[in-house]
């Protein structure tokens, strides 16, 4: 366990608490917190959905999903209420699971999509869901009360396979990232949802998307071994609507050579501000914007870097909501894992 | 994400056919089983040799897609790193050659390894994209969870007999 030096200060450390065969001799895609940090949903190689929750020092499987899809199960969301669980698959559908006193139930099949679905993710509201896929598209679902799914948009504004979809903490801001090198972001003009902004600057394939927790600014992860971060100009609280000008957003900061293969994963912790990294060379990185930058042109501290955190790539890493400084990882070696982070002490 | 299979007519009906090499050698120190082995570029080229062009009756050596001074291993930092270079620079099956190189490495060799397949520079027209296909694991294991292309690869690895 290695740290860069934040400031002159002592070392933060990231610290393993618990380790699981979450998808044994397979791959784990994707980790996901439900909203009170309660439970983890893992996904994976083997086509099932795990729920994972708390037992004294370690972590106990609840639930298995594993009748809902014919191939891999890439991503996994869960709704601002926590009572329902989308998966996104290989096998081009997207399953909604409704959890019940013994378990989880898998209540509607969203189909559409040409082929493999890569990514869900529900709006803050909780009233719209965004799916994309390897058909180069971005689709928007309204639910209703009777859980009833209605496509109400298809965005094709990529040009190649799209990796990740992510909503702003409290607007209906979508974000996508893709094959395409670029990142995109909608929303809706006068009844129609529209591509607003296009951030172009990786050199390859963007694999993740983070939002801090105001919505203000946005982290990407590429196969280009870089994070950028990206901030709005949008002036005022968040979450108002500005309806004159659209916020244009720029990239502020890059955070290069300190990973050295593809960056699958970003994630920013809305509790403490850390942003954590899932690298294919196996390791976790923490960072951290370093406190006396001008806001505009911040500065990112390597805090934490875990070299063999996983036996293979990592493809994901999540912080608990509620719990600051707990995260949970995955791997290509199946393993889910979950660790603490820790700060310097203050002398 | 390959276009299509082998169809009924050749784009390159005439290759130049190499010379295979001679089996490896095996020293004294490999025979010694208290030694631990490195796996080296050797080792690398032996696995990936003998597979099958899918057009033609020849392996990727016979035809000079693989080559041992285009494999790169490092046992130590777990990579592995192949070129090929396909038979002419429009090869459509290009990204089939490659992804049969990936799979048959992936499969043969521990897991920590790291494997990178790359069209040789300069060999094939659509080089960028051929390699950034075969670098996204994504679109990697969703091919390998098609049975009908899954299929084709492990016909490439297949023994001829």
């Amino acid at each position: 366990m290695r740290a860069g030096s934040a400031s002159g200060s002592g070392m933060a450390t990231l610290t393993l608490s618990c380790r699981l065969a979450a998808h044994p001799d397979s791959r784990c895609w994707f980790v996901a917190w439900s909203p009170g940090g309660a439970l983890l949903a893992s996904c994976g190689g083997d086509r099932s959905v795990r729920v994972w929750g708390r037992q004294g020092e370690s972590w106990v499987c609840r639930a298995v999903l594993d009748e809902g899809h014919q191939r891999t199960v890439r991503k996994v969301a869960w709704s601002l209420c926590g009572n329902y669980l989308a998966s996104a698959s290989f096998d081009a559908t997207t399953c909604i699971w409704k959890k019940t006193p013994d378990g989880f139930e898998c209540v509607t099949t969203l189909e559409g999509h040409e082929n493999e679905v890569k990514s869900v993710a529900w709006s803050p509201s909780g009233s719209l869901l965004a799916t994309c896929s390897r058909d180069k598209s971005v689709w928007i679902w309204e639910v209703d009360e009777e859980d009833e799914y209605e496509c109400v948009s298809v965005l094709n504004s990529h040009t190649q396979d799209v990796k990740h979809v992510v909503w702003h903490p409290t607007q209906e801001l979508l974000a996508s990232a893709s094959y395409d090198d670029t990142v995109k972001l909608y929303r809706e003009e006068e009844d129609d949802w529209v591509c607003c902004t296009t951030l172009e600057g990786h050199e390859s394939t963007v694999w993740g998307l983070a939002f801090d927790g105001a919505g203000r600014r946005l982290a990407s992860c590429s196969d280009d071994r870089t994070v950028r971060i990206w901030s709005s100009d949008e002036q005022g609280e968040p979450g108002v609507a500005c309806s004159s000008t659209e916020p244009s957003w720029k990239c502020i900061c890059t955070l290069s050579g300190y990973h050295t293969r593809t960056i699958y994963d970003v994630a920013w912790c809305h509790l403490t501000g850390a942003l954590a990294t899932a690298c294919g060379d196996d390791a976790i990185r923490i960072f951290e914007e370093e406190p006396l930058a001008e806001p505009q042109q911040p500065t990112f501290a390597l805090m934490a870097h875990v070299p063999r955190a996983h036996a293979q790539d990592v493809n994901c890493v999540a912080w608990n909501p509620a719990e600051p400084g707990l995260l949970a990882s995955c791997s290509d070696d199946g393993e889910v894992a979950f660790w603490k982070y820790q700060r310097p002490e203050c002398c | 994400m390959v276009g299509h299979g082998p169809g009924p007519a050749l784009e390159n009906a005439n290759p130049l056919v190499f010379r295979r090499s001679g089996e490896r050698p095996v020293t004294a120190r490999e025979e010694d089983d208290d030694l631990p082995d490195a796996i080296d570029d050797r080792e690398i080229f032996d696995l990936i040799r003998s597979i099958n062009d899918p057009e033609h009756p020849l392996t990727l050596e016979e035809l000079n897609v693989v080559e041992q001074v285009r494999v790169k291993v490092n046992d130590a930092e777990s990579t592995v790193a192949v070129e090929f270079t396909p038979t002419i620079p429009h090869c459509s099956m290009a990204t089939l050659i490659g992804l049969s190189i990936k799979v048959k490495l992936i499969r043969s060799l521990p897991e920590r390894f790291k494997v990178d397949v790359h069209i040789t520079p300069g060999t094939h027209i659509s080089e960028h994209a051929v390699n950034k296909q075969l670098a996204d694991k994504e679109r990697v294991a969703a091919a390998l969870e098609n049975s009908h292309l899954l299929e084709v690869v492990n016909q490439c690895l297949s023994a001829r007999s």
